[in-house]
């Protein structure tokens, strides 16, 4: 018997136990019509040439392992960054449970979203009466200040109408008349979760500014000094929104934060559940209108919200994911353009001690080869960073990037003598990766908790930042934009350079490479 | 301290009778009525817990329900190791049900292996407007080219494939004729379909009696019985649930032929019509096939509970009353020779739980099967309730698992479920992953009774320690003599004794 009460053995030792691999053994060899390990083998290796890479990338109408999630997911995360909004997500329930779990999973912490649950009933006569009863519920029960609306794909092929939906609901009592209620269509198959930010974002700020869905005056713009910024679908956005209003009162800048989700995705344990924290109010979401420009960190995020925000008179400006030192400086520069303020020494002083971070480490990233996966913006933010440190970001792939993005990744390579070989993939899954890492083998991959699976397969070492962050803890509070996020991106790779060394030169009998000084 | 210590059964049900009607203001009149059938205190005697199940979730509130898609795909079919599960329709359901169960198998994943794969045919518009039989068409043949060792595949509908109306069955029936008669298997578990994941769990189980059963041929039966076979039925081997459930039947004489369906394989679904007792741990999510198999092959199935040693040995003994001395022998040897592990773990254990209050809310078998684990601990659960049970889970627990007084609330949700725990202080909450943080914030101590929140198995005799262990580092934490900050206010008598 291998179990003992004093040393509790869980499932990380317990069946590497001679008696539970004995009984696998038979298992197998008895009872799973198991193929020949032989054969497995052979298939294996062929999976790793250049035949298999070549049918791999000729797939039409499968997707393996894609580096994407749908758009109500985008949406719930958007919906949160405003103070007491709860998500409403119109359709069926299971996939509210889902994003509820998908977010816990990567903040550890509540993540507080409602259904309409619409069932059979529902698709064939519309989802009205969920709706009305929904909100009611949800009004009562929740006492949000804002519920915003979004729908799964099951809403949107049965093609209900949210605004007519709402606003029958309210002429039903569900909710004041003047209560505000936001809403955007979200269809899963339509982009993915950063098309579903954008959409959710813009349908809000849609509903302040131009006259809440048709019940009171649009408003009327009267510019002020302050800027507004979005941040974007990012896992990052407790450390990063945060470092972000740093800089902002570093400058001595007005600002708004939109969608700040920051306090919501980070609130203490103290004997108290607080449903809603923190958030943009809903009276600086209508207020943002005044705003002086918006600023967002990250352009595919916020194409449609940008448009919409460019059509009401404000200068606008996406960033790609601003990581590391130049990404940081433009950010900074535009910041001072457009407030007349200046970059005070403060930051130049931040900005030095990267710069010096750099130079005193730069000599074990030079020539590294990486490749990187995840948001199109993400993707982009850290192969300008790799590139600054003299890395080569050889493979960049983005399963939700577009010809535009692919475009604009190519021209970053073709700017920087260590980008001469690298590509980047729009569209691809981390099935594809897989074969780009067997047949053009890089030093370390960049992404989200799924690349384990890669590293395991290829044994290419996973540097883990993206979204979803399931397998290691607590990331999400450290920024990666700005001075000080360029620096723990920094020490996040070099600690897995130094890793690797280790890890290869621990070897017994030899003493050689296995410094202690580096 | 907990309320069940200090008070009598008479105050503890006037007390919880008072908290559901508490609850029940919150909501609009018609809600209210709805709510109102689904909470009730036990009465001790009764054939079941007096309340409502398997009914619509009410629309706006915080079910922790899933769907069919969820029952069928992340529960019964998706552990099945050397089957292509695809998510049929958008990117989101594979993606958010990727790898979140810990199913364990053994296998080389990716070649003839594919449980923590994501396949899915990523629906764009064009798919919704001219459908997606074309697809998956194209898919198969993708699937077969660049993973010849698939042993089978099955296509999990998601929302939009009702709604649109393809013919996966059509799909299906032509792919598997042209690959030589593959098991090619479509299933219609679209999100929208039922109440809650319970119906994929039966939609799942009535896709295996169609496309699997039903096609069985004599040269699929390769298999030789024997007197002792039996098939392990609802175990999905989280955190090796399963391999530690096994490890006890084959100790005491049995041959395990399959596992449904962690780290199940085809071989061992199509080996299944030949046990000679089918024993089931989830009842609610594969009772179906257990039935079909005794009507169709006449095969026994009985229920069992692995979970702490008092149901392990009642349970072991239960089994081995279908089968010969040999194998009652067998189950008393075991039950013996895991003895001393057992006091061990209860001497270690007890004394740090002793008297602690748990509320329980998840689902399957778990409302009901940890309760004994828990006493075996000297622990009482105070309240629970299923995500998705039916009226035959509320008679299984109310005579045989819970006690006079307990509370029972059957879809509990968000607001509900805070409420009661706010009230009833209890030592420890087992839920899911959505509702942990909320009560680890409110300063509860949590376990995730899903997915053994990352540990596990919990399962046999080899489990009991974990879970005791576990149970002990979550009350026992000393962060929880943290959550107040010293100057302002003084720790609770209950945090104060976890010491």
């Amino acid at each position: 018997m291998a179990q003992n009460a004093e040393h509790v053995l869980d499932h990380v030792e317990l069946f590497r136990g001679p008696e539970y691999q004995q009984m696998l053994t038979n298992k197998k060899k008895m009872f799973e019509n198991a193929r020949d390990p032989a054969e497995v083998e052979r298939i294996r290796e062929w999976s790793k040439t250049p035949e298999y890479r070549e049918k791999n990338f000729a797939r039409e109408a499968l997707t393996i392992n894609p580096a994407k999630a749908c758009q109500p997911l985008g949406a719930v995360f958007a919906s949160v960054g405003f103070e007491g909004t709860l998500p409403f997500v119109h359709g069926s329930q299971g996939c509210v449970a889902y994003y509820r779990s998908h977010l816990s999973r990567h903040f550890k912490e509540p993540s507080s979203c409602v259904s309409s649950s619409m069932t059979e009933d529902a698709a064939v006569f519309g989802g009205l009466n969920n709706m009305t009863d929904g909100l009611a519920n949800s009004y009562n029960m929740y006492k949000p200040k804002m519920i915003a609306v979004s729908t799964t794909c099951m809403a949107e092929v049965i093609g209900d109408d949210l605004n007519a939906f709402i606003k029958t609901s309210k002429e039903k009592g569900s909710v004041p008349q003047d209560f505000d209620v936001p809403f955007a269509h979200t269809p899963a198959f339509v982009g993915s979760h950063i098309t579903g930010y954008d959409n959710a974002l813009k349908g809000i700020l849609e509903h302040f500014w131009d006259g809440k869905a048709g019940t009171v005056p649009k408003l009327e713009r009267a510019p002020n000094e302050k800027i507004n910024f979005i941040g974007g679908f990012d896992g990052y956005t407790v450390g990063n929104t945060r470092e972000i209003k740093r800089i902002f009162d570093l400058m001595d800048v007005q600002y708004t934060i939109l969608a700040d989700n920051s306090d919501v995705f980070d609130t203490p344990t103290d004997g108290e559940f607080r449903m809603y924290d923190g958030g943009t109010t809903l009276e600086d979401a209508a207020n943002a209108v005044h705003a002086k420009a918006t600023i967002s960190a990250q352009q595919w995020c916020t194409e449609k919200t940008l448009a919409f925000i460019a059509g009401h008179g404000q200068e606008v400006l996406a960033f790609n994911h601003p990581v590391g030192v130049s990404a940081t400086d433009e950010l900074l520069m535009a910041l001072s353009r457009i407030t007349g303020k200046e970059i005070p020494e403060a930051l130049a002083r931040e900005r030095g001690r990267l710069v010096d971070a750099i130079a005193d480490s730069s000599a074990h990233i030079h020539g590294k080869k990486f490749a990187i996966y995840g948001d199109p913006d993400l993707c982009y933010g850290l192969a300008a960073f790799l590139l600054e440190l003299g890395a080569e970001p050889v493979h960049v792939l983005s399963s939700n990037g577009n010809k535009a993005w692919h475009d604009k990744m190519q021209a970053l390579f073709a700017s920087s003598p260590f980008g001469q070989n690298c590509h980047a993939y729009p569209g691809r899954d981390l099935w594809h990766m897989r074969s780009l890492l067997f047949t053009e083998p890089v030093d370390f991959l960049i992404g989200n908790t799924h690349g384990k699976y890669l590293e395991r397969d290829t044994g290419t070492p996973l540097i883990r930042i993206g979204f979803p962050i399931f397998d290691r803890h607590h990331h999400h509070r450290s920024p990666l934009w700005g001075y000080q996020g360029g620096m723990n991106v920094l020490v996040k790779i070099l600690d897995k350079i130094f890793d690797e060394i280790d890890r290869k030169t621990s070897v017994a009998g030899t003493d050689y490479s296995f410094d202690i000084i580096r | 301290m907990s309320f069940a210590r200090t008070e009598s059964t008479e105050e503890i049900k006037a007390r919880n009778k008072d908290l559901i009607q508490e609850v029940l203001t919150v909501y609009p009149e018609k809600t209210a009525k709805r709510r109102a059938k689904h909470l009730n205190v036990h009465e001790a005697g009764k054939a079941d817990c007096g309340v409502k199940s398997n009914l619509k979730s009410i629309p706006g509130v915080m079910t922790i329900r899933g769907c069919a898609y969820a029952g069928s795909k992340g529960v019964v079919w998706g552990p099945i190791k050397d089957m292509i599960h695809i998510s049929h329709g958008p990117v989101g359901c594979g993606q958010y049900s990727w790898g979140s169960r810990r199913n364990y198998y053994a296998g080389t994943t990716g070649i003839d292996t594919f449980v923590t794969l994501q396949f899915t045919s990523d629906f764009q518009e064009k798919d919704i407007v001219f459908g997606g039989d074309k697809k998956l068409v194209k898919l198969i043949d993708e699937l077969q080219e660049l993973f010849p060792l698939n042993n089978g595949i099955t296509i999990q509908s998601e929302c939009p494939i009702g709604l649109i109306g393809d013919d996966i069955e059509a799909v299906s029936k032509a792919k598997s004729k042209e690959y030589g008669g593959k098991t090619i298997v479509p299933v219609r578990c679209e999100g929208f379909r039922g109440v809650s994941q319970s119906l994929g769990h039966h939609i799942a189980n009535d896709a295996v009696r169609d496309w699997v059963f039903d096609r069985l041929t004599p040269e699929k039966s390769r298999f030789e019985s024997t007197p002792y076979d039996v098939a392990i039925i609802g175990d999905y081997n989280i955190g090796g649930d399963a391999w530690s459930s096994r490890i006890l039947l084959e100790e005491m004489g049995l041959r395990v032929i399959a596992q449904w369906s962690g780290d199940g394989s085809l071989a061992e679904l199509e080996a299944t019509p030949k046990a000679k007792l089918n024993i089931l741990h989830c009842y609610r999510s594969m009772n179906y096939i257990s039935r079909h198999m005794e009507e169709k092959f006449g095969i026994p199935w009985c229920e069992y509970n692995f979970f702490g040693p008092s149901k392990i040995a009642e349970s072991l003994r239960k089994i081995a009353g279908y089968f010969d001395d040999s194998i009652k022998e067998g189950a008393e040897r075991v039950i013996a020779k895991y003895q001393p592990l057992v006091d061990a773990v209860v001497a270690k254990y007890r004394p740090r739980l002793e008297g602690k209050t748990v509320m329980l809310f998840v689902g399957g078998l778990r409302p009901r099967h940890v309760i004994g684990a828990y006493e075996d601990l000297g622990m009482e659960v105070v309240g629970t309730g299923y995500e998705f049970g039916h009226n035959d889970d509320y008679q299984r627990t109310a005579q045989h698992y819970v006690k006079d007084g307990t509370l029972i609330y059957d879809d509990v949700n968000g607001y509900e479920f805070e409420r009661f725990v706010e009230k009833m202080q209890p030592d420890l909450v087992g839920s899911g992953i959505k509702e942990k943080y909320v009560f680890q914030k409110m300063g509860v101590p949590f376990r995730q009774m899903h997915s053994w929140d990352y540990s596990g198995p919990y399962h046999g005799y080899d489990g009991f320690p974990i879970f005791a262990r576990d149970m002990d580092m979550a009350i026992n934490s000393p962060v929880w003599r943290k959550t107040k900050a010293p100057w302002k206010a003084a720790l609770e008598p209950r945090l104060m004794a976890a010491e």
